[in-house]
């Protein structure tokens, strides 16, 4: 049967399984949109492209499937850079499609014409321009397997107009994906799993450095199991978090910047670090050249160009973690002198429990680690949370326990403002039976909060949870620590959030007491429908401990505590 | 040190671009780049020349390896192997200068390729340390114009270049003659 290109691409779509996509339509996609209705596929509206391109993100991160976002040429594929971006800094997969001008036009600076393929090149995993019918199915396929395989990340196919107009037969056998296998050969200076072994079963102060990796190679019970096993403890990084419960006795949280200072203690003190499924960033390692000094390393990576990037490692193995992790458990023995490193750590997390801000007197203000404190206990850290960037994303990182795998979704590698919302519809719609709360700040909600609209369109029971502190917050920190508390353009004025929720159709109140939150978020969870409570928290509060942007890892700004300043005198 | 890379890629438009701009973007500068057809149908080879250490060169194999249209990747820099220049010199020599000049070609195998009143232009094949210092005796005349080719580059033996090369940080590299076999370098 003949098809047209437009046909072809949904055909193609349904082959691979999508149901839902994310778009906007416009001149140079259009005959697309139109062959749209003869398929099962739903397709949401979003207000703006960035929008569709997070969304794409946010159902691929909380299902793990492929995302699927939609534009037109020009305007509508350029909104989708900063979502594309986000998508590669983080690994998430996701397929951008996009209208182009008819062939015949490109180099013309036709009509909202731009050279999108050009562009993306440096933020795809691979892209492609499509100028013929014939070209659509094999290129469409292609960039499914290219955007789940390996190392995942985004693929961009941009589709001439004349290309989805014109007819022609498929072949679908023909347009199957031939890609060369991945690199399986080991190369000149790759680990090998018995030295792995060997410094496993030596170490005295082993750690394990859990990243996205264990997610995204579904390693979350073979890290435990090594964990376990080897009585090593763990620590995650901001995208790792879930994959190991918070729960779990090994699991000592979060790393870097803003990480527990027992982790980063720990860290510095190790004579092993184990590295899975992650790439020791500069927010999580501070100054390299005192980073872990005293510890071997071992690294796995599917992404071979990860290994020996940032950090020099003494066993560097690329391959897919869960097979890695898989072949050294039975290697792998548990010394007893592991509980003396055990025991250190404990006494290194007395220090920092005195010094956290839910142990302070309440002195009646509404701090937002209380707020993410209480909305722990109430969803039972069971919900489906996503981020916006800032003080309130730390903040979540560090009272929100996630238990669960692709529980917590967040912009880490490119921290992208006004991520959270749309990311959050993309979640609820590949996942409509978790509870999802969007925690979000007054500064990064006010980036796309236009796509309350889709939220609407769509009936989407979403909880939105805005942490108002008049202020973009973690710049305002940085002023506040590292510019002489020169507040330059970070004070922040707001619509009224309830009255604006409300506008659109959204149920909404307004916080300003702790007292106050508990009620809120039962009222917003009872409801079947979107919610959103504006908290109004203290404003000049800061995200402890933080290690100043390259500054070692051991030399945090901790929160001042009267109790141990008290203590001390 | 300087790496030298063997690439193979599609023959599609846009590729050469793609490879280029991964060195850009992960700040790598590169030395020279060639690119040319293969034996194989649509199969294109590049010969890249980056200065780097051993864990830049080891991470720029890997990257190249991730861009779709990148088949094959070979660092050929231990492996023992030949590497060509090709240069077309035109000096300004006239009279007496011309005599002198034609003696260096003859020292040098280069050859005379076009004569003018005024200038000759003389094509020479060989090592960049040979053109280079061909170059130099060259620069006393008038060097007027010169275009290069930038390194090509080929694993001696039957083996492909990574078999060739994964053993050889202790093997011995065979000596590079530099020039034609039957003359070595100059
Ligand atoms: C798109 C974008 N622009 C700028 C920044 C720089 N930035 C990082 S955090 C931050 C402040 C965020 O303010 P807000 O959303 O109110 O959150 P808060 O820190 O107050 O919790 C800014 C401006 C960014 N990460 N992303
Ligand atoms: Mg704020």
């Amino acid at each position: 049967m003949k098809l047209t290109g437009a046909q072809i691409l949904w055909e193609s779509l349904v082959r691979e399984g999508v149901t839902d996509v994310f778009g906007y339509p416009g001149g140079a996609i259009l005959p697309a949109y139109d062959a749209m209705l003869g398929y099962p596929i739903r397709h949401v509206l979003v207000r703006h492209e960035q929008g569709a391109t997070h969304m794409a993100d946010g159902y691929a991160r909380a299902s793990g499937k492929v995302g699927v976002a939609i534009a037109t040429s020009g305007p509508g594929a350029t909104n989708m850079v900063t979502g594309i971006a986000t998508a590669m800094m983080d690994s998430s997969p996701i397929v951008c499609i996009t209208g182009q001008v008819g062939s015949k036009l490109i180099g013309s600076d036709a009509f909202q014409e731009t050279d999108i393929t050009g562009i993306t090149l440096p933020i795809t995993k691979h892209n492609y321009l499509v100028t013929s019918a014939e070209d659509v199915a094999p290129a469409v396929l292609e960039a499914f397997a290219i955007a789940r395989s390996g190392r995942p990340g985004p693929v961009l196919v941009d589709i001439t107009k004349d290309a989805q107009q014109s007819i022609c037969e498929v072949d679908w056998e023909a347009a199957r994906p031939q890609l060369t296998e991945a690199l399986d050969e080991a190369l000149p200076g790759d680990g090998d799993v018995r030295d792995a072994i060997a410094l496993i079963n030596a170490a005295a102060r082993p750690l394990i450095l859990a990243g996205h990796g264990v997610m995204l190679s579904g390693a979350e019970r073979e890290i435990v199991a090594l964990s376990e096993r080897g009585q090593i403890p763990m620590a995650v990084t901001l995208l790792g978090i879930g994959g190991v419960a918070a729960a779990h006795p090994l699991n000592l949280g979060m790393m870097g910047m803003h990480g527990e200072a027992w982790v980063n203690n720990a860290i510095q003190e190790a004579d092993l670090l184990i590295a899975l499924g992650m790439r020791f960033d500069d927010r999580v390692t501070g100054n390299l050249k005192t980073y872990a000094r005293e510890a071997r390393k071992i690294h796995v990576d599917i992404d071979r160009a990860e290994l020996n990037k940032n950090v020099r490692v003494d066993v560097a193995i690329a391959k897919d973690l869960r097979a890695a992790v898989e072949e050294w458990l039975p290697h792998v023995v548990a010394p007893g002198a592991r509980a003396a490193w055990l025991a250190r750590i404990d006494s290194l997390k007395g220090d920092s429990a005195v010094r956290d801000i839910q142990n302070l007197p309440d002195d009646g203000h509404l701090y937002a680690a209380h707020v993410i404190n209480d909305l722990w206990r109430m969803t039972r850290g069971d919900a489906l949370v996503v981020t916006d960037v800032g003080q309130h994303q730390m903040w979540e990182a560090q009272y929100y326990k996630h238990n669960r795998s692709r529980s917590l979704i967040t912009s880490g590698g490119l921290g992208t403002m006004g991520f959270a919302l749309p990311a959050a519809i993309g979640a609820k719609i590949a996942c409509p039976e978790s509870e999802v709360w969007v925690v979000v700040g007054d500064g990064g909600f006010q980036m796309t909060m236009p796509e309350l609209a889709t939220v609407v369109q769509e009936h989407l029971d979403i909880n939105i949870a805005v942490i108002n502190n008049g202020y973009l917050g973690m710049v305002r920190q940085w002023q506040e620590f590292f510019y002489d508390k020169r507040y330059a353009a970070t004070p922040i004025s707001g619509p009224n959030f309830a009255k604006l929720a409300d506008a659109f159709g959204i149920a909404a109140a307004t916080v300003t007491r702790r007292a106050e939150v508990n009620d809120a978020v039962e009222a917003a969870r009872r409801l079947k429908r979107a919610a959103l409570i504006d908290f109004q928290v203290e404003q000049e509060d800061s995200v402890y401990p933080m290690v100043p942007a390259g500054a070692d890892l051991h030399k945090m700004i901790r929160r001042p505590s009267p109790i141990v300043e008290t203590a001390a005198d | 040190m300087l790496h030298t890379f063997a690439v193979y890629v599609d023959n599609k438009p846009g590729v050469l671009n793609r490879v280029s701009s991964l060195f850009r973007r992960r700040a790598f500068n590169i030395e020279s780049l060639t690119v040319g057809h293969t034996e194989t149908p649509g199969v294109s080879r590049m010969t890249v020349v980056v200065d780097t250490d051993e864990y830049g060169a080891r991470r720029l194999e890997a990257h190249l390896y991730k861009l779709v249209p990148c088949k094959r990747v070979e660092n050929i820099t231990a492996a023992a192997s030949i590497a060509r220049d090709l240069a077309l010199i035109k000096v300004a020599a006239t009279g007496e200068a011309r005599t002198h000049v034609m003696q260096l070609v003859d020292v040098y195998r280069a050859r005379i390729v076009d004569v003018s009143l005024e200038s000759l232009v003389i094509e020479t094949t060989g090592t960049e340390d040979k053109i280079d210092s061909l170059l130099e005796v060259l620069r006393p005349y008038g060097v007027v114009e010169m275009v290069r080719t930038g390194r090509v580059a080929m694993a001696r033996g039957t083996l492909p270049a990574r078999r060739a090369a994964a053993p050889s940080p202790q093997a011995p590299v065979a000596a590079d003659t530099g020039g034609d076999v039957s003359h070595g370098s100059v």
